[in-house]
């Protein structure tokens, strides 16, 4: 009778310590997708929950578009903006990464589903606005100077 | 002609109200003003306060404009359109690729038209961009809805809906709006911009949606010590703009299409 609890114990222990295990190695996962130190790498996932965001991501970028520039709504929860403040990538010279890469955050993915990404045709792909909500996480990367100001020219 | 004769009457009616009307205004500023000093901690910019984005959609509470005078502005300076140019990234278009002529087409949002009097000789210089009329005919003409007008008074283009037909540039009559024709790179997080879309002055709505005071040809034009634009409210009887308006005689370009542009002009 003892053995048996104490094998149901040791059991329910190890189970424990494995959904554990597999949770630290989830949080490392998402963490390889935001700028360290950034707001969103303290976050457990995105404005939605990761599931909602990987389908639902268009939608909501899409159907805010028009109120953003026929109503001047600036400051809400979905931003284009907002991708690219977090999912940015530094190459080793502390130069950020276009997202639309094929090796990027959004490139990536798309990429793999064969989505055409056009949102970059138009949308700047790289950070470049003084005070942006990453600005903590850029300055941690240490590429506040060329954040705050223009791209580098003719990049890409 | 008529509606300006109307407006004018009606706000000599309703003197006493707007009276009352600006001294709460002021109280309302000063109590802000006073409230923001004890929140803010020192150290952190009352800056980044201000310039929060805006939430609400805009109301035609406001009607943005501006008003330029012609005498302060300089022959031979380019500090507006300079500036336009920084401030919307249309300095990073770089020609490339083929010998075409369209590979070397720039936007152009902001154009300074030099104007003689033939019996005079006199000279004038008057900037030209998107005049923002009040009935504006290149959002008469699009046919996707992508040339419109925001109820702040901005005619704007929403790239997402333009097919680049060019309707509207055929409709201005200002000549002001720009086709981009080649593929675009390096664009400013703040003016999104790309390839077979039309575009022309915005009043800097980025400025506006962040609730900065003015827009970029404004600043340039006063930190080169013309001060020829002036840029404001043109419902606002107190803002610098209308003050401005009441004070010099001021003209529209082009009066006889009675468009009502929330760009005006003085000394042409």
């Amino acid at each position: 009778m003892v053995k048996a609890v104490v094998r149901a114990g040791l059991l329910t222990l190890g189970l424990v310590w494995v959904a554990l295990a597999a949770d630290t190695a989830l949080a490392d996962g998402v963490k390889r997708y935001v700028v360290e130190g950034s707001p969103a790498a303290e976050r457990e996932s995105c404005v939605e929950p990761t599931e909602r965001m990987r389908r639902m991501h268009m939608e909501f970028i899409k159907h805010q578009r028009i109120s953003t520039v026929h109503e001047g709504i600036r400051g809400t929860k979905y931003s284009l903006t907002g991708c690219v403040d977090c999912h940015i990538s530094y190459d080793e010279n502390r130069n950020p990464r276009p997202i639309d890469q094929p090796d990027q955050f959004c490139g990536a993915c798309h990429n793999y589903a064969a989505v055409d990404l056009n949102c970059f045709d138009c949308h700047a792909s790289v950070p470049n606005r003084p005070g942006a909500d990453a600005e903590a996480a850029h300055r941690a990367a240490g590429v506040v100077g060329r954040v705050a100001s223009t791209p580098p020219q003719g990049g890409r | 002609m008529n509606e300006n004769a109307t407006r004018i009457a009606s706000t000599s009616d309703e003197t006493p109200a707007s009276t009352v009307d600006a001294g709460r205004r002021g109280f309302i500023g000063t109590a802000a003003g006073l409230s923001a000093a004890a929140l803010v901690a020192p150290g952190v910019f009352l800056h980044s306060v201000a310039a929060a984005p805006r939430s609400e959609p805009v109301t035609d509470s406001v009607r943005w404009g501006l008003l330029i005078d012609t005498a302060k502005c300089a022959d031979g300076c380019s500090a507006c359109v300079d500036a336009c140019d920084r401030e919307n990234g249309l300095d990073l278009q770089e020609p490339h690729g083929s010998e075409s002529k369209w590979e070397h087409q720039k936007s152009v949002w902001i154009r300074k038209v030099k104007l003689q009097d033939n019996q005079t000789g006199r000279i004038t210089n008057l900037p030209m961009m998107c005049q923002h009329c009040e009935h504006p005919p290149c959002v008469d003409v699009c046919p996707t809805g992508a040339s419109f007008k925001r109820a702040d008074g901005i005619v704007m283009v929403d790239r997402h809906l333009c097919i680049g037909c060019r309707y509207c540039m055929m409709a201005c009559p200002y000549k002001a709006r720009s086709f981009i024709h080649q593929n675009t790179s390096g664009q400013l997080t703040a003016v999104p911009r790309g390839k077979g879309c039309v575009e022309s002055c915005n009043l800097c709505v980025h400025r506006r949606d962040h609730g900065e005071e003015s827009t970029a040809c404004v600043d340039a034009c006063a930190q080169e010590g013309h001060g020829a634009i002036v840029f404001g409210d043109l419902k606002d009887p107190d803002s610098a703009i209308s003050q401005r308006l009441r004070e010099i005689p001021s003209r529209q370009i082009r009066e006889d299409l009675v468009l009502n542009t929330g760009v005006r002009y003085a000394g042409v």
